[in-house]
């Protein structure tokens, strides 16, 4: 693994001098970033505005300028539409000059804009979605995948309670990509620990009543229910799974679990469930410092996909001051050559297949009695480092053999 | 565990019960649309939004003035019973000579804002409210466990519509609304103030809503999107039922909770749609509705 971290980190240093070589500086004499997400839908309260404050307060905390010429950050509303999404990408490359798109968090809307972007060679920066597309089969070379992925959430909940011998698996999952995609490789990750998945149902994204699904979970005899959905879902589904006793017999584990949505959930019947997050505000002085100041500006805690666009960005003008232009080729290059080190990324590097991989938290949702305040919501359990978490690179997205 | 061809005969049975409780939302909510479309003909296109006004007045009557959900059960549907007559009178009466389609527009744009302004104030996650002490826990029945709370919600909202039915269709009160939509000069020459029956009206239909709020409070998170979500669904079942039904909206409702029920178990992806499916099927061969009378 080492060796291997050394080679890559090697040919994109290479790559980076010779691209530097032939573009230098700033085009267009501004560096412009968008924020494309959800403002006010579904997934609103993970990323959208907060996430805008986080890029903000990474251009203002690098100092307004890179290079001496001004960072602007520029934004729009996804209203979770592949078509809206990529239409706004397109005319922000066209009319707009963007330079990198931050934010993204629907895996449909990313996957549209991303290949936009890498149409167009602009770095697509994303923050919140969660499938692993954007690093395997739908790679790029402008793709950079920061907070966490499918893969990381099943290797991080689903792997440690397989091997303590919940074997028997049902899972509930929302039915499209990001549903299936979770289901999939949790589904893997069980089979290959030696436990089996009994049975699943497929409920569609945004049920209110997940009572007939819960029942169905009931009558399978699973150990473990995996809830392969997220926001609202999640929530709906674990607050019926506890009205009908579910809780009682079975596990219930949430794949996908967000801050704001922990919170929304009565501790007497989430306590003690366990998760998988890219962040936890209160982990040390570091996070709670900068979460603090998030807080003070955006109203609430900030969400993973929020501190991940915070550091990524961070990374991002880093890279374009060391390589001394806003090239993407180059930029990407030196993103992928340096170690990003921050209060989000914690034994961090990003991978050649656009992968950042670091330590991932394994926590568990306290009970009422054991809250300090409203934002005391886990218990950080165990640090899952970076190579266990995330699935190795994939032979097919080695789109430097591919060009 | 009991099977029939392969069919967990529990887990059905559990379904139909299911199914019926998903029921009583969908009657409630489709019986206020239905009186307010029949008496007043407005197509009330808030309804989905003051049902999530409802459960939001709900939660923020806990939060901060401490007040119960027992009271808030009796209390709230008067509030939004109270705020729909406000909207009434000074925005859906001025237009309500005009084409069905304005006052549809109106509450629609109506719907938006509220909605909107939720989103703004409280955020899209949800906000969570408990389950009242009294009825925690739940009941073993041989097939399933049956949370008490649901149950109360089949009771609650059934003796809600009966009330409502026998209300219109078989008292005097319910005689001069009918009389007074169906000729309102003829009424106003009787000594009747028809304006401020069409008013109340208005007022108790929303107010269903309200109430189909507070119960949904405790079983869904409250949230922003809850009212969008359903609405479309109700809709459906008043136009399944016949438009104006009351009658009608209230078994349509019970039925396409168990229909839906029943789809969730054999083939769950089709749940969204199959009460669309049965919409067209309804329209195709009785235009008018299950329940309604031929214009």
């Amino acid at each position: 693994m080492q060796a291997m971290k050394k080679t890559l980190m090697a040919v994109a240093m290479s790559a980076a001098v010779a691209v530097t070589a032939q573009a230098e500086g700033v085009s267009d004499d501004v560096v412009k970033i968008g924020v494309l997400a959800d403002m006010g839908g579904v997934y609103a309260d993970i990323c959208g505005k907060g996430c805008v404050t986080a890029v903000e307060m990474a251009v203002e905390d690098f100092g307004g300028e890179v290079l001496g010429k001004p960072i602007e950050v520029i934004s729009a509303d996804d209203q979770n539409k592949p078509d809206v999404g990529s239409a706004k990408v397109r005319q922000w490359i066209e009319s707009e000059q963007v330079d990198a798109v931050n934010g993204l968090v629907a895996s449909s809307v990313t996957g549209a804009v991303t290949k936009v972007l890498t149409d167009a060679k602009k770095v697509a920066l994303i923050s919140t979605s969660a499938s692993h597309a954007f690093t395997t089969k739908a790679c790029s070379p402008y793709n950079v995948h920061w907070t966490y992925n499918v893969a990381a959430l099943a290797n991080g909940t689903v792997k440690p309670m397989v091997d303590s011998g919940k074997k028997k698996w049902f899972f509930i999952t929302a039915d499209y990509a990001f549903g299936h995609a979770l289901e999939g490789i949790a589904t893997k990750v069980i089979n290959e620990q030696g436990g089996e998945v009994v049975g699943a149902v497929r409920a569609p994204l945004g049920t209110t009543d997940f009572s007939s699904y819960v029942l169905q979970a009931q009558a399978s005899g699973a150990d473990v229910i995996g809830l392969a959905n997220a926001g609202t879902d999640f929530v709906n589904a674990l607050k019926t799974s506890a009205e009908f006793g579910l809780t009682e017999t079975s596990d219930v584990a949430g794949l996908l679990v967000f801050t704001h949505n922990a919170k929304a959930l009565d501790p007497a019947i989430a306590a003690g469930m366990k998760a998988t997050t890219g962040f936890y505000w209160d982990m040390d002085d570091q996070t709670r410092e900068w979460s603090a100041r998030f807080k003070q500006r955006h109203g609430s805690i900030p969400a993973m996909g929020q501190a991940g666009a915070y550091s990524m960005t961070m990374h991002y003008l880093n890279a374009i001051k060391a390589a001394g232009t806003d090239d993407a080729d180059a930029v990407m290059a030196m993103m992928k050559a340096t170690k990003p080190d921050d209060f989000f990324a914690r034994n961090a590097y990003l991978r050649n297949d656009g992968r950042m991989v670091h330590d991932m938290l394994l926590v568990s949702i306290k009970d009422a009695a054991s809250r300090q305040s409203d934002d005391d919501i886990y218990n950080i359990e165990a640090v899952i480092p970076g190579d266990v978490a995330f699935n190795p690179m994939m032979e097919s997205c080695n789109f430097a053999a591919k060009s | 565990m009991a099977t029939l061809f392969g069919i967990n005969l529990f887990a059905l049975s559990g379904q139909l019960l299911v199914g019926l409780i998903n029921g009583s939302f969908y009657a409630l909510l489709s019986l206020g649309l239905a009186i307010i479309f029949g008496l007043l003909k407005i197509i009330n296109f808030a309804q989905g939004a003051m049902y999530m006004l409802g459960a939001f007045l709900a939660w923020m009557a806990l939060q901060y003035f401490g007040i119960n959900y027992w009271v808030a059960l009796v209390l709230v549907p008067l509030a939004v019973g109270g705020f729909a007559i406000l909207i009434e009178r000074f925005l859906v009466r001025p237009i309500a000579k005009e084409d069905h389609l304005y006052s549809l527009l109106l509450t629609f744009g109506l719907a938006l804002i509220l909605q909107g302004l939720f989103t703004q104030l409280y955020g899209s996650s949800g906000l969570a409210y408990q389950i009242p002490a009294e009825l925690k826990g739940g009941t073993k029945l041989p097939f399933m466990y049956l949370p008490n709370y649901r149950a109360w919600i089949i009771i609650a909202s059934l003796v809600v519509c009966a009330t409502t039915w026998w209300v219109i269709e078989k008292t005097k009160l319910g005689a001069y609304l009918r009389a007074g939509t169906e000729n309102p000069q003829l009424m106003q020459g009787f000594g009747i103030n028809v304006p401020l029956i069409t008013t109340l009206t208005f007022g108790f239909g929303v107010a269903l809503a309200g109430f189909a709020g507070v119960l949904a409070a405790p079983v869904y998170s409250v949230s922003p999107e809850m009212g969008s979500n359903i609405l479309i669904v109700v809709f459906a079942i008043v136009v399944i039922g016949g438009m104006g039904s009351i009658g009608g909206a209230i078994l349509t409702g019970l039925m396409m909770g168990v229909v839906e029920g029943l789809t969730k178990f054999f083939y769950p992806e089709a749940s969204s749609t199959v009460i669309f499916l049965v919409m067209v099927i309804v329209l195709l061969l009785k235009p008018a509705g299950l329940f309604g009378k031929e214009a």
